[in-house]
């Protein structure tokens, strides 16, 4: 189960980066977060944005159009 | 740890904008890109000259003493966020409602809303005193909060930037 939960589902581009932004920083280094969401280019933006950054992602998986997100927090 | 904590903060990447257009749709990118460039923890600066400066304007009435020239300009140009138009497909008006019937009905942020969200996340925004000037604009005319510099302000945040943009 993840620290924090953050549901961005059919919200639009940028709002799930966004809130995945905020969502890490209220985290602590070392524990997860997971997001949804229903933006068709999430996962090309999440790991470009993971790439960036010092945290990692532990899981990736669609379906039925939610993309699930799980983060750790570097 | 406070240290790191400082040096982690001067270490942050940099995206600058150039806002230099003045319709609706490239307004919307320009702050879809900066809210963007705000989440990947990057320091933004928007620096807003000659027609984006008018994304800044209240959308009031604001009691400045003016010339001629630079009243006709203020009622020229629209005045705020929420009355700019579009690059395409205008339509006297028409352009700018259906845009922002589809951007609600795809659950998209209207521009006053990501200028909002860009605000909460700390994007710097600039107004290029200059062309302040040249249009008649003044302080009391554009959003409280927002900083005034010129183009060696623009230079020294841009020269630290990888990502510089001129919309």
């Amino acid at each position: 189960m993840a620290d924090i939960v953050i549901d961005t589902k059919g919200l639009a581009c940028p709002m799930p980066i966004v809130k995945a932004k905020k969502g890490i920083d209220a985290i602590e280094s070392g524990q997860t977060m997971e997001l949804l969401t229903t933006d068709k280019g999430s996962m090309n933006d999440f790991q470009a944005w993971i790439k960036q950054s010092r945290h990692e992602l532990i899981e990736a998986r669609e379906s039925n159009g939610i993309f699930t997100f799980i983060v750790k927090k570097g | 740890m406070l240290q790191e904590e400082e040096s982690r903060v001067t270490d942050k990447e940099r995206t600058t904008i150039v806002l230099f257009s003045g319709e609706l749709d490239k307004a919307i990118a320009a702050f879809i890109i900066a809210n963007g460039a705000a989440a990947y923890d990057h320091e933004v600066t928007i620096f807003f000259t000659f027609w984006g400066l008018n994304t800044l304007r209240k959308d009031e009435q604001v009691a400045v003493k003016k010339g001629m020239l630079e009243r006709m300009f203020g009622w020229m140009m629209p005045r705020g966020a929420d009355k700019l138009g579009l690059s395409r497909m205008h339509f006297a008006g028409m352009g700018p409602k259906m845009i922002k019937h589809v951007l609600r009905k795809h659950n998209a942020l209207t521009l006053p809303q990501l200028i909002e969200l860009a605000r909460e996340q700390g994007v710097k925004l600039v107004a290029c005193t200059m062309t302040m000037d040249l249009l008649g604009l003044q302080q009391e005319e554009l959003l409280d909060g927002i900083e005034y510099a010129g183009v060696a302000a623009y230079l020294g945040d841009a020269s630290e930037a990888k990502v510089n943009l001129f919309i």
